[in-house]
């Protein structure tokens, strides 16, 4: 099974899954932290919301229409 | 690293969004051999309904028109690749995963589908709740759901198809919540019969745990869901779960249509017959133009396609097609028009701008959109208030807020193709 990372942690996926159910899936299952410090996890699931965008391999990006693929490296807002 | 060679590029036809409109209108139109990009900004063509996945199986129908797609060398499909700006006259700056550049176009047809209305409740914002069709997408994306139990509520048949996919991937759908009342879902029902293929839809997706005249009150927990509050008729219920799925209908994604200049009423692109917006060469078919489903989308782009190379007599042949859907979206239309009880679940404190953390009394004293924006910074996010300028709109009659260039979070290297591309 290919595996990625989300912030350092490895995660299985299977073949074409959205980088939006990975995090959901993983660690506490959000993507970010809003500006009064909440947290956030996906919402809209269709590339408007913009709760879901993390940095995919150095570049931010909306998980929810990113597709993982082997060796990414995701890094969550904390 | 680009080549300026790349950042230009021009093409006949250009068609945003590649839902069934989109993969539609650019079937039709290609036959005349013209050059067509058909760009999306998900990884895989087919819009809301068609949306793949691991979770997901693609009809017959969607796997026909992508596989004919491919079948077609001038067309040139631009899958994750998003309109970050105008350019200049029929000029748009567009990025994807790997580059930035600009397309110039003699027609664009618009296909740009709907989005969900998500509107404020207290809990909202708790990790736990998503839109309902959001759900749905998360979970043909990938998300498993086996064995949570999942509430869902809003309006609208996406609802039950929402219900349909959490149920078939193990969930266990404890309560589907409708606004609207019996009667008015009923008296849709009851019309189904003109349109028999949606009717057998209807029955396959009907669920024990749907209720009318329900519409939820709270989310509950703390740092995450646990469990929400429903008002059903006259009582109040309180069921504990660990999803809540809400979605208030659909609102048309006219944001790129009314950056280029096109007429935009109610929500939504004008076009006339031919599918022409008021913009010369502009043409918008499908859910941008207005809430029907997916059949008057896949007539709307096939007119519109048609119309673009100039085949306005094959086009007018399928005109009585599209009145016979727009009957059914009427219908559809008024059956699930929105309870003003939904414009005051929000209290004062529920954060109604989720990028800018703006409560809603700080918002309700204004008398505008934009002199809230002015005080609040609501609107001011990342989503531009394509989430909160939307919510204000039902709140508090508020117009909603133009884009502002990069409509999306753009690279620099990409914005920096805008500057050589305009001196050309
Ligand atoms: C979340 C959701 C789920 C749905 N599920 C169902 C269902 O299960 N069954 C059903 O009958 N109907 C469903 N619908 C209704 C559905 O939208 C229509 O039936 C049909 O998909 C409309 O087709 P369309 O081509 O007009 O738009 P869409 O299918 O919405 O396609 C528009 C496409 O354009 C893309 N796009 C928009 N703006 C831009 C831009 N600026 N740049 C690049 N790309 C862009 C979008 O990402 C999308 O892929 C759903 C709708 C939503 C919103
Ligand atoms: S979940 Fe809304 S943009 Fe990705």
């Amino acid at each position: 099974m290919p595996e990625l990372s989300i912030d350092g942690q490895p995660f299985r996926f299977a073949q074409g899954t959205t980088v939006a159910a990975a995090l959901m899936s993983s660690g506490d299952r959000c993507s970010r932290t809003s500006v009064s410090g909440q947290r956030r996890a996906p919402l809209c699931g269709m590339g408007i919301c913009q709760e879901c965008r993390v940095s995919i391999d150095g570049l931010r990006r909306l998980a929810c229409q990113t597709i993982c693929r082997d060796g990414m490296r995701i890094e969550t807002q904390p | 690293m680009t080549v300026n060679a790349t950042t230009n590029e021009h093409v006949d036809l250009l068609i945003i969004g590649a839902g069934p409109a989109g993969m539609a209108a650019a079937l039709a139109a290609a036959p005349r051999g013209l050059s067509i990009a058909l760009l999306d900004d998900n990884p895989l063509p087919g819009g809301q309904i068609w949306r793949d996945g691991p979770n997901a199986q693609v009809p017959k129908q969607a796997q026909d028109m992508r596989g004919r797609l491919q079948g077609f060398s001038n067309i040139r499909l631009h899958s994750g690749c998003k309109v970050v700006a105008l350019a200049g006259a029929k000029r748009l700056l567009l990025e994807d995963a790997e580059r930035g550049w600009v397309l110039s176009y003699d027609s664009l047809i618009l296909c740009t589908g709907a989005r969900e209305r998500l509107l404020p409740f207290p809990g909202w914002t708790l990790p736990g709740v998503t839109g309902a069709g959001g759900l749905q997408a998360l979970i043909k994306g990938g998300l498993q759901v086996k064995d949570e139990r999942i509430v869902i509520a809003g309006t609208g048949p996406l609802l039950l198809a929402s219900s349909a996919t959490a149920q078939k991937h193990g969930a266990e759908v404890v309560r589907v919540a409708e606004q609207a009342s019996l009667s008015a879902v009923a008296g849709f029902a009851a019309g189904l019969w003109r349109w028999p293929n949606k009717a057998i839809q209807a029955i396959t997706l009907a669920s024990a745990a749907y209720r009318t005249s329900a519409h939820v009150l709270t989310a509950l927990g703390t740092d995450r869901l646990e469990g929400v509050r429903i008002q059903v008729g006259d009582k109040i219920e309180e069921l504990a779960c660990e999803r809540l799925a809400c979605g208030f209908s659909l609102v048309p994604n006219v944001e790129i249509a009314q950056a280029l200049g096109c007429t935009v009423r109610d929500q939504a692109v004008v076009v006339d017959e031919w599918q022409a917006t008021r913009l010369p060469d502009h043409f918008a078919a499908g859910e941008c133009t207005g809430f029907g489903g997916s059949e008057l989308a896949l007539v709307e782009g096939r007119i519109a396609g048609l119309v673009a190379v100039g085949e306005r007599e094959t086009a007018r042949g399928l005109w009585a097609e599209r009145l016979r859907w727009q009957g059914f979206a009427d219908r559809l239309n008024t059956a699930f028009s929105l309870n003003p009880a939904l414009k005051t679940l929000a209290a004062p404190e529920t954060l109604v701008c989720r990028c800018e953390d703006v409560r809603y009394a700080d918002l309700a004293g204004h008398g505008s959109w934009t002199g809230a924006k002015l005080a609040t910074r609501c609107g001011m996010g990342a989503c531009q208030g394509r989430i909160c300028g939307t919510a204000a709109q039902t709140l508090f009659g508020w117009e909603p807020p133009l884009l502002r260039p990069p409509f999306s979070p753009a690279r620099i290297s990409t914005l920096a193709c805008l500057d050589e591309g305009e001196s050309v």
